[in-house]
Parts: structure tokens; sequence; C-alpha cells
């Protein structure tokens, strides 16, 4: 008995050295940085000079900043539309490349190509597709006799345009994200809704859709945390505009806290989305949950 | 039910479709790619040539020289390949290690630390930011500091200010923690009963057999790293260690009428990731099969 307990003493002390790096790292990293966000975002903290308390004046001060709140309404317009569509798309895709037919495995590769690519590098070669005059979107449109958008600088489509560009970088993961959720959905729960004499329609909406629900959270919830954080797509291709559209709550965070060095300002907007954030991660758990008491 | 001429034909008419749908979806998914080929390839009078021209008259590398000549672009990559590889080397040394002791030794802390590492992914990067490059700024004895972190510039405009936070990070750790999950114990108990020391346990007998994991993790870790833009962006402010995202945003922006140089500069950023990819995509299907993320 005594033996055993060295032996577990001996496991625990081993187990305590391998995690010791990356819990070290942790808390430096990111648990002092989160409890001092949430510091800073009661002070004026602005790098050279200034860092004093000043209550919560800086949140008072979120309540009337105009420019906020419409970087808030950009991004939620865009989460409305690109995350159903990114759900819809990358399911359709993988349930079209999850049979062992020949080439399936080539169109796999070829639907997750984009996704390698930088948001940066992406965006570099949309500026180009989505030209006006000689970009290939608009030449393609003009096959049809259709002319074509200035895409990027029309208040209408300047958003659609980031929509599109981050539907073609981003289906392709989620695609085999739900690949491996097929593969786990059991063979004969089709082959007995067959027996009974069930439609294709059928068995997707209580066999397949239902099966994935797990899936389906994971990716709406990746979707909508990485949705609400749109930066970089929108710092390369449109710079925030036209006329502010495309500017979300981050570039509006990154300009205020690092071009105008107002640090403690720019926690408090910070704070105020990370709690968006959370509030919409809650909600997609609880109409998970909610579907699942109803079948 | 034998196979009969009608519904052979009717079989071989479905597998058409399937065809015709797959290749015109890979077709969508790749024009970007061969679009920005195409151009950088171009002499400028057929860049801007409509119709659109889906095969070069002329062939020139005219546009590589200048996107590398115009700008330290080679720098540029260079940079971006030191800080990918150190956080790939990282993360597959730190992550393994302590997802091993989370997967296979009992210690009192262990459901406690691994629950609290797999909440901060939740917690949204944008948070982290402001506090994160205070914490930068005071590290003890580096960059010019003192041991109370003052007086320099500690690691920012360094590159361990970018290694170093995403060393181990919770994704390694969750990833790494699955696949020793399914791996067997005995080969454990029967090694330390012939006297093995713990660390050459890990490192000789089950690390080896985490490969696929290992290939799909570095993957995502040299893709993570590779394209990150905007902590380099606010790190880093010296122009000789720019990342090429940093590089590629710069000079799109520089370049807004010169399109050939920078698709072909886009195009260079993407290559490392994508022969990256074609080398190890073979164990990249099975690493996410095996690691659970199919939820």
């Amino acid at each position: 008995m005594a033996s055993m307990r060295k032996v577990e003493r001996h496991e625990a002390r081993t187990a305590y050295v391998f995690i010791t790096p990356t819990v070290l790292l942790f808390a430096v990293f990111t648990v002092i940085p989160v409890v001092m966000a949430l510091y800073l975002s009661f002070t004026n903290y602005d790098v050279l000079s200034r860092n004093d308390w000043v209550g919560l004046e800086n949140y008072r001060r979120l309540i009337d900043d105009s420019l906020l709140w419409k970087t808030f309404k950009n991004v939620f317009l865009y989460s409305i539309i690109f995350v159903p569509l990114n759900i819809i798309i990358s399911l359709l895709l993988s349930m079209l490349l999850s049979r062992a037919w020949r080439g399936v495995k080539l169109f796999r590769t070829f639907y997750y190509l984009p996704t390698l690519t930088s948001a940066v590098a992406a965006a570099t070669v949309w500026i180009w597709l989505l030209h006006p005059e000689f970009g290939l979107v608009n030449g393609l449109l003009s096959y049809v006799g259709i002319t074509g958008p200035a895409w990027l600088s029309e208040t209408s489509t300047a958003m659609l345009s980031i929509v599109m560009l981050t539907l073609w970088q981003s289906v392709g993961s989620n695609m085999i994200i739900y690949l491996a959720g097929l593969q786990g959905v059991p063979y004969y729960l089709y082959e007995s809704a067959r027996l009974d004499g069930a439609n294709k329609w059928a068995s997707f909406r209580f066999i397949t859709w239902p099966q994935l629900r797990p899936t389906t959270f994971l990716v709406s919830t990746m979707a909508i945390i990485g949705a609400l954080q749109l930066f970089d797509q929108a710092f390369v291709l449109t710079q925030g505009g036209p006329a502010n559209v495309t500017k979300t709550p981050v570039y509006l965070i990154y300009q205020q806290g690092f071009n105008q060095l107002q640090m403690g300002y720019a926690s408090a907007q910070a704070f105020v989305l990370a709690v968006a954030i959370l509030i919409f991660s809650l909600i997609n758990m609880r109409v998970s949950k909610a579907e699942e008491s109803i079948i | 039910m034998g196979v009969t001429g009608g519904s052979a034909l009717k079989q071989g008419l479905y597998k058409l479709i399937f065809y015709i749908v797959c290749i015109l979806i890979a077709v969508v998914m790749f024009l970007p790619f061969y679009w920005s080929l195409l151009t950088s390839l171009k002499p400028d009078d057929e860049i801007f040539a409509m119709p659109i021209q889906w095969f070069p008259k002329h062939l020139t590398f005219e546009h590589y020289r200048k996107a590398f000549s115009t700008v330290p672009f080679a720098l540029f990559f260079w940079n971006s390949l030191v800080l990918a590889v150190s956080g790939v080397l990282a993360n597959l040394f730190f992550g393994s290690l302590s997802g091993y002791a989370f997967a296979k030794l009992r210690f009192r802390l262990n459901k406690p630390v691994f629950r609290v590492l797999l909440a901060a992914m939740m917690i949204p990067g944008i948070v982290t930011m402001i506090p994160t490059v205070y914490v930068m700024r005071h590290i003890p004895f580096a960059g010019g500091n003192d041991i109370f972190g003052g007086g320099g510039n500690g690691l920012m405009n360094s590159f361990w200010g970018i290694i170093l936070p995403g060393a181990s990070g919770s994704f390694a750790v969750f990833f790494m923690r699955q696949f020793f999950l399914t791996l067997p114990s005995d080969m454990l108990e029967m090694a330390r009963i012939e006297g093995c020391g713990e660390f050459k346990i890990f490192w000789r007998i089950y690390l080896p057999l985490t490969r696929p994991a290992l290939a799909t993790l570095s993957i995502f870790t040299f893709q993570a790293g590779w394209n990150s833009f905007l902590w380099p962006m606010i790190v880093l402010n010296d122009p000789d260690k720019a990342t090429i995202q940093m590089g590629l945003q710069a000079f799109s922006y520089n370049f807004q009428t010169d399109y050939g140089p920078m698709m072909a500069g886009a195009l260079v950023a993407i290559l490392p990731i994508l022969v990256l990819f074609l080398a190890l995509q073979r164990y990249f299907v099975q690493g996410i099969a095996f690691s659970g993320i199919k939820g």
C-alpha cells in the first residue's frame, strides 16, 4: 500500500513538472492580462504618462460613442449573413463529398485550399478580383450582361464583398469538420429509415441533422466567435470604409488603443465586445439545447 | 432487386451530375488562385485587357522580380519563417508534454487546471491584447528592463514577444491530450517496472506514436504563425522585423494600381503553407478524425 502511494506521488510530481512551462506561460500571458484588462478599463492608461483610476468614466463614455455602436451594427449584420451561409454551404459540401467515389479526395483538397491562405493574402487577391473595371467578378458578370458594381467602394456592397471573401476562405475547414461528423452517424439509421419508406429529405431531417447537432454547435460557435472579431479582412480589403460601413469593433479598438493610445478606453470597448461574444455564444448554446428537447 | 439496364443508366446519370457539380464548385474555389497566378505572369498591357484573357499570350517573371526588389520581401519571408517554425516547435514540444500529463498521469489538479486552460480558449483575443502589451513592456530583465520591469522596452519589438505568448497554446494541449487518450496505458506501467525514466517514457515510447497528431498540429500552428497579422503588427515596429503579412499589406496599400507585383507577392505569401499542407496531407484527415474535433 505504501509503495502504491509512492508511485502516485512520483506520478503527480512528474505531471507538475511536465505542465509547468504551459501553466507558467498561461499565467503570464493569459491570466494576468485578463485580470489587468478589467483593471485598465477603469483607468485612463495611455502608455506614456497617465494611469489614473477613473471609475466608470470609460463605460459612461461608451454609451454616447456612436462610432462604437456603428461598428457593432456592422459586425452583427455581417454575422447574420455570414454564419448561416457558412453552416449551410459547408454542410452541403460535406454531404456532397461524403461518398467514397473516385476523385472525392481531390475535390476535398480543392475545397480546402482557400482555408490555407492568410486573411491578408486572400484580401489582397480579392482586391484585384473585385476591381470594378478589370476584376474577374465583374468580368464574369459582363458575360451575362450585368454591369457589376464597384464592390469595395460602394456602401451597399462593401460588407457583401467581405462576406464573399470570408465564405470562400472558411467553408473548406468547416466542411472537413462536418465530414468527420458525418462519419460518426451510424449507417443502420439510414437503412432502417429506408425500410420505413423515408425519402432523402426525411432522412436528412430526422437522422442527419439531429445526429450532427454537436458538430453544428461546434461549427456555429466558432463561426460566431470568429465573425464578431472580424478584423484582418476589413483592414486590408476596405480599410473600414466606405463611410465606416465595414469598420468592426476590433478595428476600432485597435485604432483607439494603438493609434490614439487611449488604452484604458479601448480596454472598456474590448470588454463590451467580449460580453457581446459571450452572450451570443450562450444564445447559440440555448438554441441548440432547445431544439434537442423538441425532438 | 437485380440491377436492370434502366437503373444502371440512372446511376450513371446520377454520377455525371455529381461530377459536374463537384467540378463547378472546384472551379469556383480555385478561380481566385488561377486569376492571381495569371495576373502575376502577364505583362502589364495584358493585365488590363478586356474581355477576360483566360490564358496569357506572353509569360513574364518581371512582377516577381519587382515584388522582391521594391520591398525587402525576402527578409519579410525569412522573418515569418523564423516565427512560424519557432511557434511550431514550441507548441509541439510543450503542447505534447502537457497533453501527455493531462491524459496519462494522475494528479489532483489535473481536471481543474485543464478546465481553466480550455475555458481560456473562449476569451476573445482582443480583450487580452492591450494588457499583454503592458506585460510585454514590463518583463523583468528583458530589452533593457530592470528587475522591476522598468526602464526599457521589454519584449516589445522583439520576436520573443510573438513567440512566447503562443508557445504552448491551449489548443495544442487539448489536441495532444485527445490523441494521447486514445493510446493504451499499459506501456507506461511496463516501462516503469523496467525502470524507465518518466521523460524517456514520454519521449521515446508515447511521442513517436502521435506522429499523425503532430503532423496535423504542425499544419495548424504553422498556419496560425505564418498567417497572423494583428499581433505582429502591434509588437514589431522595426521595419527590418516586419513579417510577410505586414509587408504584403503595406505593399498592396502602396501599390494600389500595380496589380502584377501585388498578385506575385500574395502568391509567395501563400506558397509555404501550400507546400507544407500537400506534404503532410495524408496525416491530416487522420489527425482530425482521432482528435475528436468532430465533436
